[in-house]
């Protein structure tokens, strides 16, 4: 395209004059720019410096906690009751993933994750913050782990935890004494040290394993690491180690347990065992059990509601939390109130027609034997359980009475056992009646607890302790199902030593002799309501058999057990110590409606003695001749 | 500061006797070249450690490097009329492309700014980084300068015809470089401040309008920029990460090849638009300092060439083409060190990649040609 100039020589120079001005002004603008882009990198390079190096050093270096390995649980004789076991999960961090949904997709095709994993996996995203690791499955199988490594470039956020997993290798063998331990909730966390909980995914939750959490966890340790952009960990720069938790050492006999469990059949019930002279828990049975082991990593809706709605209440800690009417088991200890209040002596005689009156009531308080027992003197109504003797026994003595001194072998409050959850069973009295009813003490209600019944109510646990103060001759120890704690590196043992919770004072020895022939009567004599456990028996036991009613019968009713249905059927005790002359193990046993406590719990309890005592495989066969519940006996024996 | 020589004028130029010399055949402009080359080298070490050490990368950049200063010598050996006469049809040419691209683009990232030509996959709105101020230069230097009130009116729709067209591809970057090419010819033109104010003030005014015709992407960039803490891991984190990593090169820097922010994936975009930042990671202040000087250089050594040059035309091509680059260097660093939002610009002849090194290096062609076809002038 051609162009006609028409630009006059004076023009020219004008227009370029022209230009030279503006081009002045151009490198004016150039260099004033210049100058700001120099100035800020004086402002970032030089003058903050200092922030800049820090914040791209905190970019890069991360502080990863080190979660403590926890220590390790061991029976009395160093059997493992958990431990540790190597696994691998597969974890997000739902902040470093660009598409969750995508992400999840692929990662099905990869690994076998089921809709439960997804549905636990999305709840526990909303729970936990962005930038930590949610657990999506766990327990990959070394195949998976190796197809997610190949893989693993195209899951950016995604990664195989390796961790150490909880693990119960004896299942349901003293679940109730172990516990368990599970993901660590908001809730608890609020309540550790979060600092020291920082790099740990687990906490105990029931049990030994929530007892001893802070000796069992150990401190937390850390290391530096060289992160990039998407988190992984590049190198290690620096590492504090952590401190390993403790391993236990219970006082629990695991075989003993397993004998304990085992004689229990399919009834349910607890039994507890303790060492009278140190307070040591032996064997703590709560049945039925479960296998603490699904609980660990979590568990689907199905199977929780399964153990959750259980008629049997499998998670139920019976041993500690069940709280059932004592029934005869009280009184030898109502006897010895009797004793040392100087309201009976062993020689006073009563005559027991079957049932009692208050004068002036119609009401008869029934025994258990229709016909009566005639004429008791404290023996007989110990050995024989004569209810009248007891009801007059309670009138004599009067409620509060009664009430303070069964309280002070541990009637009514928490014996406190290195387990939570404890509940204190219930020694009802006439200030209590005021708190809690707004109504006043009725003279029925204190014969009925003389017999144990009504609103009495005690724990396995606190049976087997305050048959265990009885066995000591008043030496309440503080039952401890923990022995020792193990340092895992040096291997040195501390042993928790035996705590004395209190002494019953001012009982005369006759009075705990009395007591306890009477006891070591009712298995040895021939009228004894737990004579049946005496049959070859090779060393002696002091025994007191009892029936908790679980419902009441009205004045003319006959209790006829094979009429009534299981659930309704009364729960059969039986608390017991031996060796009579150096009480080396006292025991409580409830059969939930078992029925007779001679007959059903009383040879349960006899098992464990055996075990205990003998220690010889032949002498466990000994008192298991008798199927549980084959007892035709009634009432309060 | 003297940028007129007045013995050249009067056509007593010593590089006119000189008119055998190797360089001159060749039309290349020794200065320039020295700059351009000493930039493309430093931008080559810069990228090997970008890359993290990638050969292929780095192959592939100086391929790429070769073919733009290849055509910038091309363009160099056309004589100015020729490019001159070329303007209005170049502009013509850009303009149907751009509609074209309106028309039936491929869609590449969410916009439309390619034409697939079958052989290679060609961006219009390139060819008017260069077609928009030559067309104005033509157009005005056609008259006396400074331009009447129709002419500056009537230029002003040729710039803003294609830039609007081009930011709304969406491309606000290569938008903002041939707006502002276009009018830093009206600027060489000799257009009155008053005009110059005026045009920025409306500029300013207009917004809160742009605001409302932006796409989200671009209105959280400016958001992003006015408060990047607000999104420290979204939008906010590439200029987070950037400014940590200029800021923690302080003076001297952490070396080549040990900028932990760009090492460690912190950095995005490093090999390209965010290169300044591993950059000043690795050389420091002193480094930034150097590579600033580097481009002063060139930028100086390219308005020295407009002033020397023999027509209107020349000289208003020639002035807008360098501070376009300027604007580049500008903006770029700019965006990257956090003071200005982040506008997808490359660092010229530094950053990887891009069909723009090759329009970039076709303008210093044409600076080239100017310079070097000066012809003496008789008086």
């Amino acid at each position: 395209m051609a162009r006609q100039k028409h630009t006059a020589l004076k023009d020219h120079l004008r227009e370029l004059m022209l230009f030279q001005r503006r081009t002045i002004a151009a490198v004016a603008l150039t260099i004033i720019l210049s100058v700001v882009l120099i100035g800020r990198m004086v402002y970032l390079q030089i003058i903050n410096h200092a922030h800049y190096t820090t914040l791209s050093h905190n970019n890069r270096v991360n502080i990863v906690p080190i979660a403590p390995t926890r220590g390790l649980i061991y029976d009395r004789n160093g059997v493992l009751l958990a431990e540790n076991v190597p696994s691998y999960s597969l974890e997000i961090v739902p902040e470093r993933v660009p598409n969750l949904a995508q992400t999840l997709k692929g990662l099905r095709k990869l690994i076998d994750i089921s809709d439960d994993d997804i549905d636990r996996f999305k709840k526990m995203v909303k729970r936990t913050r962005r930038f930590e690791g949610v657990p999506l499955r766990f327990r990959l199988t070394d195949k998976e782990v190796a197809r997610f490594a190949v893989n693993r470039y195209r899951f950016p956020g995604v990664d195989i935890e390796a961790s150490l997993t909880r693990h119960y290798p004896l299942g349901r063998l003293a679940a109730h004494v172990v516990g368990y331990v599970g993901r660590i909730n908001e809730e608890e966390l609020r309540k550790v040290d979060a600092s020291n909980y920082s790099g740990t995914s687990h906490i105990g939750k029931v049990g030994v394993e929530r007892s001893y959490e802070s000796v069992l966890h150990g401190e937390v340790g850390y290391q530096q690491v060289e992160t990039n952009a998407q988190g992984r960990v590049l190198r290690v720069l620096e590492r504090t180690p952590p401190t390993p938790g403790k391993n236990l050492y219970l006082n629990i006999d695991i075989k003993m347990q397993a004998i304990a469990e085992r004689a229990f059949g399919d009834n349910d019930g607890s039994l507890v065992a303790i060492d009278p002279k140190t307070g040591a828990v032996l064997a703590l049975v709560s049945m039925p059990s479960y296998d603490p082991n699904v609980f660990v990593n979590g568990l689907d809706a199905k199977t929780y509601k399964k153990l959750s709605t259980s008629p049997d209440r499998p998670l139920f800690n019976r041993a500690i939390r069940g709280q059932y009417p004592p029934g005869s088991t009280s009184k030898p200890f109502t006897a010895l109130a009797g004793l040392e209040l100087g309201v009976i002596k062993p020689t006073d005689e009563i005559f027991c027609p079957g049932y009692y009156q208050i004068e002036g009531e119609d009401r008869k308080y029934r025994d258990w034997k229709k016909w009566g027992h005639g004429h008791v003197d404290l023996h007989k109504a110990i050995v024989q359980s004569c209810d009248v003797y007891f009801y007059e026994l309670a009138q004599n003595l009067g409620i509060d009475r009664l009430h303070d001194y069964l309280y002070r072998f541990g009637f009514g409050r928490k014996t406190g056992i290195d387990l939570q959850g404890e509940l204190p069973g219930l020694m009802p009295s006439r200030a209590w009646k005021r708190r809690t009813q707004h109504l006043p003490w009725f003279p029925g209600e204190t014969l009925i607890t003389g017999i144990g019944q009504g609103f009495e109510l005690a724990t396995p646990l606190q049976l087997a302790n305050i048959t265990a103060t009885l066995a000591d001759q008043g030496h309440r120890m503080q039952p401890h199902v923990v022995y020792a704690e193990q340092n895992p590196d040096s291997n040195a043992m501390q042993v928790i030593p035996p705590h004395l919770l209190g002494t019953i004072a001012k009982v005369r020895q006759s009075d705990w002799d009395n007591v306890i022939h009477d006891m070591h009567d009712v298995v040895h004599s021939i009228h004894g309501t737990a004579r049946r456990i005496s049959h070859n028996l090779k060393y002696t036991i002091a025994g007191k058999t009892g029936t908790a009613q679980v419902f009441g019968m009205k004045q003319d009713e006959e209790y006829v057990e094979e009429d009534i249905a299981k659930k309704l059927r009364d729960h059969a005790l039986f608390i017991g110590f031996a060796p009579v002359k150096d009480p080396k193990i006292a025991v409580a046993v409830i059969v939930e409606h078992g029925g007779g406590g001679g007959s059903v719990a009383a040879p349960i309890a006899r098992q464990v003695m055996d075990y205990y005592l003998l220690k010889s495989p032949e002498a466990n066969h000994v008192a298991t001749g008798q199927q549980p519940n084959s007892g035709t006996q009634r009432g309060q024996h | 500061m003297s940028l007129l020589d007045n013995s050249r004028i009067l056509g007593r130029s010593g590089a006119s006797t000189e008119g055998t010399s190797l360089a001159q055949r060749l039309h290349v402009d020794v200065p320039l070249l020295i700059g351009l080359l000493l930039l493309s080298g430093l931008g080559l070490v810069v990228l090997y450690s970008a890359s993290g050490q990638d050969m292929d990368v780095i192959m592939r950049e100086a391929l790429r490097l070769a073919l733009a200063f290849s055509v910038m010598l091309v363009v160099a050996q056309v004589t100015p009329d020729t490019i001159e006469n070329w303007s209005p049809w170049l502009f013509a040419l850009g303009l149907i492309l751009l509609l074209a691209v309106l028309v039936l683009g491929d869609i590449g990232k969410g916009a439309q700014r390619w034409l697939d030509l079958g052989l290679f996959r060609f961006q219009p709105s390139e060819i008017m980084k260069l077609a928009v101020p030559m067309m104005i230069a033509w157009y005005l230097a056609d008259s006396t300068l400074p331009p009447n009130r129709l002419r500056v009116l009537a230029a002003i729709a040729f710039i803003l015809v294609p830039t609007l067209l081009i930011a709304k591809q969406p491309d606000l970057g290569t938008a903002l470089l041939v707006g502002s090419a276009g009018a830093f010819v009206l600027l060489f033109a000799g257009i009155r401040w008053r005009v110059v104010i005026a045009g920025l003030v409306l500029l300013a005014a207009s917004a809160p309008l742009a605001w409302h015709f932006m796409h989200d992407y671009q209105r959280q960039r400016v958001l992003t920029f006015l408060n990047p803490e607000n999104d420290p891991l979204g939008a906010g984190y590439h200029i987070i990460q950037s400014t940590i990593a200029i800021g923690s090169g302080g003076l001297f820097g952490k070396g080549w090849l040990n900028g932990t922010q760009s090492h460690l994936d912190f950095l995005p975009e490093r090999k390209t638009d965010f290169i300044f930042a591993v950059f000043s990671e690795e050389f420091g202040f002193l480094g930034v300092m150097l590579l600033l000087t580097l481009y002063l250089f060139v930028i100086g050594r390219g308005l020295y060439i407009a002033t020397q040059a023999q027509d209107t035309y020349s000289r208003l091509v020639a002035g807008s083409i360098t501070l376009t680059f300027f604007v580049y260097v500008f903006v770029n660093i700019g965006m990257v060190s956090g003071l200005l939002p982040v506008v997808g610009l490359p660092l010229p002849l530094v950053s990887y990649g891009g069909t723009s090194m090759v329009t970039l290096m076709a303008g210093f062609g044409i600076l080239m040609s100017i310079h070097t076809h000066r012809k003496l002038l008789a008086t």
